[in-house]
């Protein structure tokens, strides 16, 4: 009668009444053991201890990891330790049971390509998780193609289809801007941009929207739907890095692939990187690490061409400044004829191919919404 | 009379936790939910109304629910049930089906018994509520 009978088969899944029975059961029993006592709130002259109940959301965890992977972008961390420590005093305040209302925490993450807004969301997430504004912490990365609909009646149901998926977690919505065309007034992004809307507010105990773009284009973005900017507390600017910064990220990527620079590469490093930035497309760290790939693959073929050589591990770990300084960068003097020369043309296009989820600037072709 | 159908029907009502602790549940077996309702809860009427699409990657129960909460305001004198899908090989089924929402008053059903040859019954049910015409079953006097 019992599962005693059959210890070595595995539970069947149930048709019958007996299994089916079980897993209702199973149900039950999930129920009550997950629908936690009521914590008894604290009396006026309790105290609580913020360490105490920062270790207990372990939240130090994802901020420290935020501050090693992460170089620079000092005015970000500053304002993600300020909603984090927020939301902790909030848990204190709950324990007194002092009301407070949930804040807003949709957010806006503007800045050049490159800059880690996506790194950072991903962190948001798991940070909001822990401090249990989230109940799963996941991210839901998607664009404009994944929310406007071909034709009348598609929007909705699609825009909403992400929401849902998005419950939970975090929905991060890349190039917020193209959800907006001015130049189309019967473009289907309008509509996608009203349920938004209508979920931020509605749905914001279950969901954290983050609206994520180039500074520019997002502020016009936000000029054009004030009801959006207004719902969005924190508007987070994330600032282009400067060469040390670069550097050091390099430096991060190297160490994370195990190759390491000599000390000739490490000066024609950040010569390149100096060189680079002045050129247009410049994508920050993207483009530190589409000339490292680069760099990588010149390493290769340098050492295949040589098979003679004996080679010990750190030949193989290591890039010599020959590597980077074959770069097309370098063979232009002038860094602004590279503007038109088609070799810098090369390297943005490499840049872009690298670029996961970040299209071109012009993307004309989909904007003929009828 | 209080319809007894699907899981869970012969415990009290469950409060909006306890069904969202349900929906969790289901998620955490990879089990598909939607959401349907109908008038006409006749034990054998299998095919209820769908609302909206079933939902087959969300990730949390609170967007099953918002649906549940939605079907809730179109039907509030509507049964409406959260069924679970479980696609696993081998089961490709419904796991469980909860009510989470029932009209304020439930006439029940008649047995009918009709005579046929030799004496003998056929016994049927016929709920009261389906005399009327559908969409206007279920109505609280006051409406």
């Amino acid at each position: 009668m019992s599962d005693d009978d059959t210890p070595d088969e595995t539970p069947k899944r149930g048709f019958g009444l007996r299994n089916a029975g079980g897993s209702s059961e199973k149900a039950g029993g999930d129920a009550d053991e997950k629908k936690t006592e009521e914590e008894p709130l604290l009396s006026d002259d309790d105290t609580v201890d913020v360490g105490q109940e920062e270790a207990s959301v372990h939240t130090h965890e994802v901020l420290d990891r935020l501050e090693k992977e992460l170089v620079g972008l000092e005015p970000v961390k500053a304002r993600i330790r300020e909603i984090g420590d927020l939301l902790l005093v909030d848990r204190l305040r709950r324990k007194f049971g002092i009301e407070s209302t949930r804040p807003s925490l949709h957010m806006s993450f503007t800045g050049s390509p490159g800059t880690g807004k996506t790194t950072v969301a991903l962190r948001m997430a798991e940070l909001l998780h822990r401090l249990g504004y989230l109940r799963k912490g996941h991210l839901v990365a998607v664009t404009r193609d994944d929310l406007v609909g071909q034709y009348i009646g598609h929007t909705a149901p699609k825009t909403k289809e992400v929401m849902k998926r998005a419950m939970g977690g975090v929905l991060f919505i890349d190039e917020a801007y193209y959800l907006y065309r001015q130049e189309n007034e019967r473009d289907y992004g309008q509509e996608t941009i009203e349920i938004l809307l209508q979920m931020m507010e509605a749905e914001r105990e279950n969901v954290v929207v983050i609206l994520a773009g180039y500074k520019d284009r997002m502020d016009t973005f936000f000029q054009s739907n004030p009801g959006m900017g207004s719902r969005i507390a924190h508007h987070i600017h994330f600032p282009d890095y400067s060469l040390d910064e670069l550097v050091a990220i390099g430096d991060l990527m190297m160490a994370e692939q195990q190759y390491e620079l000599s000390p000739d590469a490490q000066v024609a490093f950040r010569e390149y990187l100096e060189r680079r930035m002045v050129q247009p497309r410049f994508a920050n760290a993207r483009s530190v690490r589409n000339a490292l790939e680069r760099a990588r693959l010149r390493q290769a073929s340098r050492i295949v061409s040589d098979p003679s050589r004996k080679l010990t591990k750190s030949d193989l770990m290591r890039i010599e400044a020959e590597d980077i300084l074959q770069s097309r960068v370098f063979t232009d003097d002038s860094p602004e004829d590279a503007v038109s020369a088609a070799d810098a043309g090369d390297e943005a296009v490499a840049d872009d191919a690298g670029a996961n989820g970040q299209p071109p600037p012009a993307r004309s072709e989909d904007a003929k919404a009828p | 009379m209080r319809v007894t159908q699907g899981t869970f029907s012969f415990l009290p009502d469950f409060t909006d936790d306890e069904i969202k602790l349900q929906l969790e549940y289901a998620l955490q077996n990879k089990w598909a939910l939607a959401v349907e309702f109908t008038d006409d809860p006749h034990p054998r009427n299998s095919y209820w109304d769908m609302w909206d699409l079933p939902m087959f990657d969300i990730g949390d129960a609170s967007a099953a629910f918002m649906e549940v909460k939605k079907c809730r305001e179109a039907y509030p004198n509507h049964y409406v049930k959260v069924t679970a899908y479980d696609p696993s090989p081998n089961r490709a089924t419904t796991a469980f089906d909860l009510i989470v929402n029932r009209p304020a008053e439930e006439p029940g059903f008649q047995l009918e018994r009709t005579e046929v040859h030799d004496r003998k019954m056929n016994y049927t049910v016929r709920s009261y509520a389906a005399d009327k015409p559908h969409g206007e079953r279920y109505q609280t006097n006051g409406k």
